[in-house]
């Protein structure tokens, strides 16, 4: 490693990348580790047989919400919009994240605990008599899972490539100074779907719990490190105070929110609902060992929300003063803006002098994503052999191990479409597009809270609610997306973020239909309402 | 005790459109503006908040029904004393 920290004159150390490929060879590790301990039951590999206790349980969740999102999506966000982004999502989020934990998280969990259900879509299937609900919700959740697994892969290929820049000029050349010679988009993007697919495959969603423990540590750590090096900076005069006194004197509406109307930031509180929906949170709830699991979860979250997002957005603000100040070199967009995405990277890459802990830094980002990325594709291999194959084919059709290995199969399948559909989508915005997402989600939210606390709420309800959420979803992503009618501005309907309208729609359509038809079969109120309460 | 839970939460989501302050910067708190250092403070008000909620309006009879021996339970349980 000493030999290969001392790079010749006019080289770049490899340092950094050597420290990531023994990061990289340590998850392996884990994955072969936990492949081990993998029981060999389906029930082991979709819920870790219900043995995950709080620390863990805690750490899988945080660090499955905690997502490139996080971490690039928001110091991007930063950099063009200012402090306003923390507002926006992480202090909404602190709220309602452990909101929704507590009034839907263990209520699901009860009964994934009492009545045996590895899938959200089996609790709906369930709740509404309907196998059919299923077969409309499944390819729904799907396309909203992807853009979601692809705000992960493309921010991995957003970090690597310029905190790497200048390592391999002659193999991996590049048009922008700031980029060439690092390591490409698609070979990032692909090394790390790959060690993600491997411990998933291995060990299933225990696997992919370990993996978030050790990996949420790694990132919170080297991400308190990263803000320390970075706010230390002579270029940013030594401290966050004179940091923040930096930005005042080349970009101080970053500082405030004059960029942000009122009904923006308000109508932002409907996106953190969408954690209710998340059919990847949905089985990390179903692994906990007991409803008690939870309460560190519920407590620390927020103030583990607040330890992440504080120091990405501060980086996001004082990269675009240093920006401002000629000071931050940053890779321009095709129009000629600087590319929001690489502001923490070109922050990593050009304020911190150490090559050892640019590698840490790298290791640590990388980290957030992929403990999110493993929750992802183990989701849609659980719901895919759950919710598909053993409902069409019938529950005694396929061995244990049959299951298993469809699902791995599956999993498989879906790390080659997002891998393809992330190099093609590569130059979007990470956090517009898990925005859409979110929108889409959180929309579905009424659904989910009146399966558990209303009774009267029918079948017919649950399908006219899930039908408008779908179409009036799909006018509005039509319009930011293919239409761009808000050019690059934030899509806004009525100054409103277009969640408020459709959140509306799915409730208005939910309530409406559901005391317009039949109530529900008094057996089925019985099951899900249980008397003790 | 949950509806003071309830009426808390409502409270501090209100609390979270802080208009007052909107286009200030100062004054500057532990090197954050204002804007910001306000919904740090938010944040740790909720993790406060749900500690209260854990201790005074834990769902107790929900998590001894979800706890209860039913087929499904007795089945899992042999399964993981088997292991």
């Amino acid at each position: 490693m000493a030999i290969l920290s001392q790079a010749a004159p006019g080289e770049t150390s490899l340092v950094s990348l050597w420290v990531l490929i023994v990061y990289l060879g340590f998850l392996l590790g884990l994955g072969v580790i936990s492949g081990r301990l993998f029981r060999g039951t389906s029930k082991d590999y979709f819920v870790a047989s219900h043995s995950i206790g709080p620390f863990m349980l805690f750490m899988s969740i945080f660090g499955t919400t905690m997502t490139g999102f996080a971490l690039v999506g928001s110091s991007g966000k930063a950099f063009g919009l200012g402090i306003g982004v923390y507002g926006l999502m992480a202090s909404w989020s602190g709220l309602i994240h452990s909101a929704v934990f507590f009034i839907i998280g263990i209520r699901l969990w009860a009964f994934g605990k009492r009545l045996g259900f590895v899938t959200q879509i089996q609790f709906f299937r369930e709740r509404f008599d309907s196998k059919e609900l299923g077969y409309l919700l499944f390819p729904i959740l799907v396309m909203l899972v992807i853009p979601y697994l692809l705000v992960g892969v493309i921010s991995a290929m957003k970090v690597v490539q310029p905190i790497t820049a200048g390592m391999f000029p002659e193999t991996f050349p590049h048009a922008s100074k700031a980029l060439s010679g690092g390591i490409p988009p698609w070979l990032s993007g692909l090394v790390i779907c790959g060690v993600v697919l491997f411990y998933v495959f291995k060990g299933g969603i225990r696997s992919a719990a370990f993996a978030h423990t050790f990996q949420t540590m790694v990132f919170m750590v080297t991400g308190l490190i990263a803000f320390l090096m970075i706010s230390n900076s002579d270029k940013l005069g030594g401290s966050v105070a004179s940091a923040t006194e930096f930005v005042s004197q080349h970009a101080g509406e970053k500082l405030t929110r004059g960029g942000l109307g009122q009904l923006h930031f308000l109508t932002y509180l409907f996106i953190p609902l969408s954690v209710a929906m998340f059919p990847h949170l949905f089985q990390h709830w179903l692994t906990a060992k007991s409803a008690k699991t939870f309460k560190l979860t519920v407590i620390a979250h927020p103030i583990c929300i607040a330890i992440v997002w504080v120091p990405c957005v501060l980086i996001g603000v004082w990269a675009s003063g240093l920006h401002e100040a000629g000071v931050l070199k940053m890779p321009l967009l095709p129009d000629g803006s600087p590319a929001e995405n690489t502001a923490l990277a070109m922050m990593v890459k050009q304020l911190v002098s150490s090559e050892l802990l640019s590698g840490l830094l790298m290791a640590g980002i990388l980290a957030a994503i992929m403990s999110s990325l493993d929750s992802q594709f183990m989701c849609l291999g659980t719901m895919f052999t759950n919710d598909i194959v053993v409902s069409i084919a019938g529950p005694n059709r396929f061995s244990d191990r049959q299951l298993v290995s469809i699902s791995r199969w599956f999993i498989v399948g879906i790390v080659v479409v997002s891998y393809g559909l992330a190099l093609a989508l590569q130059k979007s915005s990470v956090f517009d597009l898990g925005i859409w997402c979110f929108t889409g989600f959180a929309s579905l939210f009424p659904l989910v809270f009146a399966a558990l606390y209303w009774k009267r709420v029918t079948k017919a309800g649950a399908f006219a609610s899930i039908l408008t959420t779908l179409g009036v979803w799909l006018y509005f992503f039509y319009q930011d997306i293919i239409l761009e009618v808000s050019g690059k501005a934030e899509y806004l309907v009525a100054e409103m973020m277009p969640v408020t309208f459709i959140f509306l729609a799915s409730t208005v359509s939910l309530v409406a239909v559901s005391l317009a038809t039949r109530p529900p079969a008094a057996s089925t109120v019985d099951r899900f309402f249980p008397t003790a309460e | 005790m949950s509806k003071l839970i309830i009426a808390a939460a409502i409270l501090l989501a209100l609390l979270h459109q802080d208009f007052w302050w909107w286009n200030d910067v100062e004054p500057i708190i532990l090197g954050m503006p204002i804007g910001l250092a306000y919904h740090v403070l938010f944040s740790l008000l909720a993790g406060g908040l749900w500690l209260l909620a854990i201790r005074y309006a834990w769902p107790h009879k929900l998590e001894e029904w979800a706890e209860g021996q039913t087929q499904h339970n007795v089945d899992e349980d042999s399964k993981t004393t088997e292991d």
